[in-house]
């Protein structure tokens, strides 16, 4: 275990330490301790090791991350894991906005709520959400799956391409373009592979589904009417 | 009585009068619009007059000043880009770049030739929606990486692999407003890059996903140079709009450069009521933003790139005269490439349209192969003899830019300075805070009222 103590040695150095580690590292788990919410920590990783995160960080947690396994032991910021390629990142507590934005990969874990525009832009990436998200979400979402077991505020799914969403409580509204879909026996199986590598205990049969009317994918007119 | 006894006989009569505010071009515009219901998509900049370098000259060497020898004089045309924070400043043997255009919007031939007529001069290229072609990467020895709102493609390896990062907040054809790549030019591969269903249209986003103000870009920045080891130089590239107060928030939040694109600038495709009625000529954005350096201390020390209509060495030298450090030229390019060219009349003619006209760019079917996914059109291209043809006209423009400052007496084309210029109209006096021909005298010079 390499502990590395942010606040008396600071960003740089954790992240190019990070940055140096490789497939073939034995230094594999590492703890960061005192992150005392500073933006960036644990960016662009690109190997297999566990990063633990002891309190909670500010903007863009863990983005880019690549191979990696991020643990967040508190609270997230803005834009955590935002553009994720791979591996996984866990959020103890809650997320703050754009969580998992633009993802194209691996899964994304908050154990507690997210906050607006949580798989904003999601190109591949699978988030699962213990608690509620805020309105926006998975906004132009491409593909990848989103996974809320609590509510989903306002516009959820607004201008949708291809990502999958799945919503155990009450849906708030509804964006442009999205629309409840039949939850087929395919579905139920996918989320229940997403649940149980969320460490989520609810039920897939509970969920409604949520995707793209397909009504927007060929430009006709301005749909700002 | 013959018809000619008959005209001769009849009243005179008032002449037929076209409205200059009803002209042709409008009522037909008004004529499409009731036909089809949607509004004009097009590509290309502002095709409107507006003030621009033309209106500018240069007052050349006499008594006052002493010129430097023709063509023989060392003048030098070298610059650096991203000395602020960088470790690795990029170096330009000449001060014009190549402005983000991207695969999809442009033919893979189309971008390589880019790629050589640029290197072969020593200077960049620049990525742009989509993301980066490993063949764009090998045939650039300087490539900028965009990163745009819509995030299409983008993953750290090519953030490392790039000499530079260009955080696109808007374009000069449309600020404010995002981009389109209709599913005619969708092919399998531009699909699969940006990770959408083949023959959609496709939704470039207006605003970035995760920050929405300056202290969040300032933090964006942060993140991008803990991710490529604060070795590339970060540019902030913004829509000729609020030039002051923009530049100078990218100045804030960190950026190494600042690329400022006026209305001329051109894009892939956009609403063209958009393109002609919204931004800031280029002109006009130079001064303010090079004001905004200045006041806080940072010209020359954050560099200035602007883009926007600039077609020859002059423009280029008017634009390092107002203050800019380099340029950016798209269009232009394109026209060096082979875009719109003569020889291919006979097709744009089908296509109902003109040599020099031609701004369908979004539909795919570009006769020169440039604008365009379709195999067939896109052999039309060779990228070795359009990256010549490309090489050849910057180097031509650095040699316009010497030419012009050596006739100012300067040495370096960074030395170029507003007072070596004057206006022709009104207008460009007051927008470029140069003196009107003939005169000491600007509109608003001295803070005066005008």
């Amino acid at each position: 275990m390499q502990t590395y103590d942010l606040e008396a040695n600071g960003l740089r150095d954790l992240n190019a330490a990070l940055h140096a580690q490789n497939t073939e590292t034995n230094q594999t788990r590492w703890e960061v301790i005192n992150p005392r919410g500073s933006h960036a920590i644990a960016v662009g990783i690109d190997a297999p090791i566990e990063v633990n995160v002891m309190g909670s960080t500010g903007y863009y947690c863990a983005g880019m991350n690549k191979l990696a396994t991020v643990h967040v032991h508190g609270s997230a910021g803005p834009g955590v894991a935002e553009n994720m390629i791979s591996g996984t990142v866990m959020i103890d507590g809650d997320a703050s906005q754009y969580a998992g934005a633009t993802g194209h990969g691996g899964t994304l874990v908050i154990k507690g709520n997210a906050s607006s525009r949580c798989g904003i832009s999601m190109k591949g990436i699978d988030i699962v959400v213990h608690g509620n998200v805020g309105h926006m979400s998975a906004f132009m979402g491409q593909s990848g799956n989103l996974v809320v077991c609590g509510d989903a505020g306002d516009a959820l799914g607004d201008s949708l391409y291809e990502a999958r969403l799945f919503v155990r409580g009450s849906v708030k509204s509804l964006g442009a373009d999205c629309v409840e879909k039949e939850m087929r026996p395919e579905h139920i199986e996918v989320l229940r592979d997403l649940l149980a590598r969320g460490e989520c205990d609810a039920k897939p049969e509970e969920f409604k589904r949520y995707g793209s009317a397909r009504q927007l994918y060929s430009f006709k007119i301005d749909n700002a009417y | 009585m013959t018809a000619k006894d008959n005209h001769e006989n009849s009243p005179p009569r008032t002449a037929p009068i076209q409205s200059a505010t009803f002209s042709n071009p409008v009522n037909a515009e008004i004529r499409r619009a009731a036909a089809t219901g949607i509004y004009d998509i097009r590509g290309g900049g502002a095709k409107r007059s507006v003030p621009h370098f033309d209106d500018l000259l240069f007052l050349g060497a006499s008594i006052s000043r002493y010129p430097l020898e023709g063509y023989r004089e060392r003048c030098e045309t070298k610059v650096t880009l991203g000395t602020r924070f960088a470790k690795n400043p990029i170096e330009l043997d000449i001060p014009i770049t190549i402005a983000g255009m991207s695969f999809g919007a442009l033919s893979g031939h189309a971008k390589e030739a880019l790629g050589r007529g640029a290197s072969a001069v020593g200077t960049s290229t620049t990525t742009g929606d989509g993301g980066m072609t490993p063949e764009e990467r090998s045939h650039s020895t300087k490539l900028v990486y965009q990163y745009l709102p819509s995030r299409y493609g983008m993953n750290p390896d090519d953030l490392r692999k790039a000499d530079a990062i260009e955080i696109v907040v808007g374009q000069g054809a449309k600020p404010g407003g995002g981009g389109m790549l209709l599913g005619q030019k969708i092919s399998d591969r531009v699909a699969e890059m940006r990770n959408l269903p083949k023959g959609i249209d496709q939704r470039s986003a207006c605003r970035h996903p995760d920050w929405t103000g300056p202290d969040d870009l300032e933090i964006k920045i942060l993140e991008l140079r803990e991710i490529t080891g604060w070795e590339k130089p970060i540019y902030v590239k913004i829509g000729g709009t609020r030039p002051y107060y923009d530049v100078a928030l990218a100045v804030k939040a960190g950026a190494d450069v600042v690329v400022l694109d006026g209305m001329q600038g051109g894009t892939a495709a956009t609403q063209d009521v958009f393109i002609e009625n919204v931004g800031l000529p280029t002109l006009a954005c130079i001064r303010p933003a090079v004001q905004a350096l200045q006041d806080l201390g940072m010209h020359r020390e954050v560099q200035l790139v602007v883009s926007g209509g600039i077609r020859n060495g002059a423009d280029v030298a008017k634009a390092m005269a107002l203050g800019a450090d380099a340029v950016a030229i798209g269009t232009a390019a394109l026209i060096a490439l082979g875009d719109n060219d003569p020889k291919w009349e006979a097709e744009y003619q089908k296509l109902g349209t003109t040599a020099g006209a031609y701004d369908d760019w979004h539909e795919g079917q570009d006769p020169a192969g440039i604008t365009t996914q379709d195999p067939e059109l896109q052999s039309r291209l060779d990228p070795v003899d359009a990256g010549r043809r490309l090489r050849n006209y910057l180097n031509v423009m650095a040699l316009e830019a010497q030419t012009i400052a050596r006739a100012c007496g300067h040495n370096n084309l960074r030395n170029l300075e507003p007072e070596d210029l004057c206006a022709l109209t009104m207008e460009a006096a007051a927008m470029a805070r140069v003196p009107l021909a003939g005169t000491a005298w600007w509109p608003g010079k001295d803070g005066a009222n005008f």
